[in-house]
Parts: structure tokens; sequence; C-alpha cells
């Protein structure tokens, strides 16, 4: 498992940020400006299954005095050797990230919902609306923020969480 | 999202605009699909969710690990068992624990009879959307000896929370292995019955050959996985691909189609009906007498007559109550192979009594997703074979 993350490095100096490996899972940090970089290597190496796409929400985080508050995390699956990887984007509330439905279609509907639940844009999305919730929905149900009783969604009272970031969208 | 509303541009062409679900019988649990038609022939179809949406995600950051348990029995509600052992695995994975013989050895057992009787389901009612309504009443006496057996190790039919971090609710009753027992020949025999009704039936195979056909490499790229990857030839499973639970001690095979359509879908999961039976007949007969749960009281709690006689029990009973277990800080991913293909859970731990997060990966949202690519150009009764053959189950698509 780790030769590919080694292979990674050999072949894309510097771009993997950061890696740990807890309990056999092997992850890798990658910042989003070099991560369709990656995702391209990881398609040829024989990642080609993308099993989940999903995010954490950490609110207070900062990396290097910036705050950063999402880890848009993915796991692929190698389907001849059935090795697993996690890969992590961190990514600053407001930011986007790319897109992979043009590689991957199962990014279509995870990214979707990703956007539904942690209001994290990702750029090159052909459609990207909410995917569970409905479209005047206020909020984002899975950031910290957001109340475990949701609030009133039908008025919006009580709800601490950004309105969709400030878009009606 | 589109307006359902017909806009100018479709009130002037041909096309028109049919709602099937939410509550459509054959919309498997509150599915809705918009479908754009011309004539009957489907252009386009929309699916919306969200309708069986109650923030499993959410609420399983405010509670503890061990109350999440009956969480997961309403995600796929066919084969709730499977869910509890899937979820169980990923916490252990956590935990970094082994389980006892026993618990993994019953744990694989239940979890095959819940394949079976998911199974059922599926071709049962695919099979009864399409007009054959035999079949299913076939299977259907078959399943409710399944969820007898249920019963009978965990007190509950469907919503059965079996399973505990670290082992077992309880030992499977007497009872239960010679019930087992009639269920493997009785469960063959409708299986071969099923096969008899459907399988060589001309109306059955036109109906079903060739619709929603797909290639091993869009399948791959959508992210499919379980009976309906398997339909499109490749062999993925995880019990033999990624082993837990011993599942490389027990001699079964992958049952694997060609096309990836409606048909192949179909015969995967006949067989797999029958790899499990063999996996069960394999079960009863190593089955051993042992603990059902591990003896770390830091995990799992105490038998009771230790925690009324016994100071220590009783402290051990009360901190894992009122604190939860001790739990290591860092992140798992535990995937294992449920009736509709990989459930997935994302664990991640701060460290403290409740997950920081924790994310369901739905085997039937991929396989959904692609419901639009995969019913374009065909008719309306072709979308309701595919969706059948999908086997999406809304409470695992939704969550």
């Amino acid at each position: 498992m780790d030769m590919v993350i080694e292979h990674i490095d050999a072949q894309l100096p510097g771009v993997v940020v950061d890696r740990h490996a807890f309990r056999g899972d092997q992850t890798i940090v990658v910042a989003k400006e070099r991560f369709l970089e990656v995702v391209d290597l990881l398609h040829r190496e024989g990642f080609q299954l993308l099993v989940d796409l999903t995010a954490v929400d950490w609110p207070e985080r900062e990396l290097d005095g910036k705050p950063v508050r999402f880890d848009v995390v993915y796991h692929w699956l190698n389907l001849a050797s059935q090795e697993r990887l996690r890969v992590k984007v961190p990514v600053a509330d407001g930011e986007a990230v790319p897109s992979l439905v043009s590689r991957f279609k199962t990014a279509d509907w995870f990214e979707r919902e990703v956007f539904d639940l942690f209001g994290i844009r990702f750029e090159g999305h052909p459609n990207l609306e909410r995917l569970l919730t409905w479209e005047d929905f206020p909020g984002h149900a899975l950031r910290k923020d957001f109340p475990l009783d949701g609030g009133d969604p039908f008025c919006m009272e009580g709800c601490t969480a950004p309105y969709n970031n400030g878009e009606r969208n | 999202m589109e307006s359902i509303a017909l806009s100018r541009q479709q009130l002037d062409g041909d096309r028109m605009i049919v709602n099937m679900g939410p509550s459509h019988p054959t919309t498997h649990g509150t599915l809705h699909i918009v479908l754009e038609l011309e004539g009957e022939t489907i252009v386009k179809a929309s699916p919306r969710m969200g309708y069986l949406h109650r923030g499993v995600e959410k609420l399983g950051e405010n509670l503890s690990y061990q109350q999440f348990i009956p969480l997961t029995d309403r995600l796929n509600y066919c084969s709730s068992i499977m869910n509890n052992v899937g979820y169980a695995c990923a916490v252990e994975k956590l935990l970094g624990i082994e389980i006892p013989r026993r618990a993994q050895q019953i744990r694989v057992l239940v979890s095959e009879i819940a394949r079976i009787a998911d199974h059922i389901v599926c071709v049962g009612v695919n099979a009864v959307d399409i007009g054959a309504f035999t079949a299913f009443l076939y299977l259907f006496k078959q399943r409710e000896t399944a969820y007898d057996l249920f019963e009978m190790a965990a007190g509950q039919r469907l919503h059965t929370s079996f399973t505990r971090i670290g082992g077992l609710f309880r030992d499977i009753p007497e009872a239960f292995v010679p019930l087992a027992e009639r269920f493997l020949v009785e469960c063959e025999a409708a299986v071969d019955e099923c096969e008899r009704l459907l399988t060589h039936n001309p109306i059955w195979y036109n109906r079903t050959k060739g619709v929603g056909a797909i290639t091993a490499e869009e399948a791959i790229n959508w992210g499919y996985t379980g009976p309906c990857l398997r339909a499109a030839g490749v062999p993925q499973d995880l019990r033999k691909a990624q082993p837990y639970l011993g599942y490389e001690t027990y001699d079964f095979d992958v049952p694997v189609g060609t096309t990836g359509d409606v048909f192949d879908r179909y015969l995967v999961r006949v067989e797999e009906m029958r790899q499990s039976l063999r996996i069960i007949r394999q079960v009863l007969d190593r089955l051993e007498p042992g603990p059902i749960i591990v003896d770390d009281y830091k995990v799992a709690l105490p038998p009771k007559e230790k925690v009324y006689t016994r100071m220590e029990s009783l402290i051990h009973h009360f901190k894992l109550i009122m604190h939860g277990m001790e739990m290591p800080v860092g992140e798992v991913y535990s995937a294992t192979e449920a009736a509709n293909g990989e459930l997935g859970f994302y664990l991640v731990s701060d460290g403290g009594k409740n997950p920081y997060r924790i994310r369901v990966r739905p085997p039937c949202l991929p396989i959904y997703s692609s419901f639009d690519t995969q019913v374009k150009g065909c008719l309306i009764a072709d979308a309701v074979a595919v969706l059948g053959a999908m086997n999406v189950i809304a409470g695992e698509l939704d969550r």
C-alpha cells in the first residue's frame, strides 16, 4: 500500500501534504490546487472505483494560520489489487473543490449530497443542486453549527447556520 | 432543480411529464421519479430523493457508538441484521478488537439469512412489478421463516439491533438451529421452484433480457457494487476480496453475469441465495459453544449477575453507560458486503463518547444515480423492471 503513496510522491513531488495510517487505512492529504493531478494519476494506477465521497466539518480548525473548516474525503478502491486509499482535501468555508463528475460518474450525486449537507461547492459540476433536502432548506444540515433539532425549517428562526452561504440557490 | 410544472417548450412539443411515485406500488419505498415521455418512450428520468431523509448521520454525531445501532436497522430495512453487523465491524475496527469465534460465526449465519431474505424481496417484488405474481408467493413463505429466525435470535423481526460493539446482544436459542436446518431444505426447494417459474419463462425472459444492460467499465465508473456490479461481469465480492468475520474459511462461489441487464441481475441474485445457503450449512456444521461477546468490560457490558453481586462489575457497568467506551482518536472506513453491495461506515473519532462524524456509504445510491442513463429510450414498463432490479431501498438511499 505504501508503494502507491511512494509512487504518487515520486511522480508528483510535493503533492502529498500529509499522510498517515491508522488500523490499516492509508490516508493522504492533498491541496485542492493539485487534486486533479492526483486523481488522474490514481485513475491510471488502477484506482477506478470511487467508493465514497463525503466531508467532515472542523469549525475551529486552522492550518498555517488560515481557517480551513472542511475536509472533503474521498475513498478509492483498486479492484485489481483490492487496495484502498483515502484522499483528504482541506477547504475553507466558501471555497470550491474541483468536481470529479467528468472522470467519475459516481461523483455526481455524492457531490450534490456534500453540497446539500455541508455547503461545499464543486467547481465544474454540471448540476450542483441539493439532493436530500429541498431547494429552500435553510442552512446545511451536517455542519456542526446546525441545530440537531433542525431549528424551524419553515420560518428559519432559531437557525444559526448561514443560509446557503448567503445565496438562495 | 427544474420545475415539475410544464415549461412552454414542453407544452409545445409532444412530451409528457409523468410522476412515478413518491407513493406508487412499484417505487420501493418513497421514491419519486419524474419521467419525461415522448409517446411511451422515456426521454428523461429525473429521480427526486430525500422523502425518507431522517438525518441519520447527524443523529449519529449526537449518540454514543452503542446507541447508533438501532438507527442502522432503519437503513436497509429488508436486511437490517446485516447493517448491524456492518456497523459493529466498523466500530470494532476503530477499537482494534477481535470478537470471539462464536460471535463471528453467528454474525455470518444471520447475515447470510438476511442476504437471502433481501434477495427474496428483490427478486420476488421485481417479478410482481413485471406481472409475475406466483414466484413472489413461493418465495415469501421462505422470507417468513427467515424473519421467524430473526425473531428467535434478536426478539424482533424487522428492527433487529442484534449486534453489540464487541459481539452480540445474546446467544441464539436452542430452537434456532433446527428451524435453520428446516429453512435450508425448504428454501433450496423454493429457490428451485422460483427458477422453474421464471428462468425459462419466455415472458420473463423477454421483459428482462437486454433491459438495463451495462458494461463492466461503465458499472465501475458509476460506482456499482454488489449483485449489480457482478451481473456486469466484475467478480468483486468483499467476502472473497477483503474477507471479514472469517469468510475466507467458508467455501462458496461468486456468481458473475455478462451483460449486467435485469435478467443477469436476477440470475446472480438467485445463485447468491444458493451460495448463501451453502455458507449457512457450513456455519451450522462448525458452530461451537463459547462466549458471544468480548470479555473486556471497557467495551462490553459485564453480565447482569456480576453487576448485581460485584462492586467492580457495577463500576464498569456505570462507567460504560455514563461515559461510554474509551475510543482512540482516528478515522476508519470499514466495508462489508451487504445484500445490495458495499455497505461502508466511515467513522471519525476525536476520542469522545460520541463519534465526531459518522458516514454511511449506502450501496444503492451510486446504483440509483445511473437510473436516467439506464432507462433512457426505454418504455415505462422497462423502467419498472430496472428499478426493481436495482433494489433501491429508500431507507438506505436517503438515510
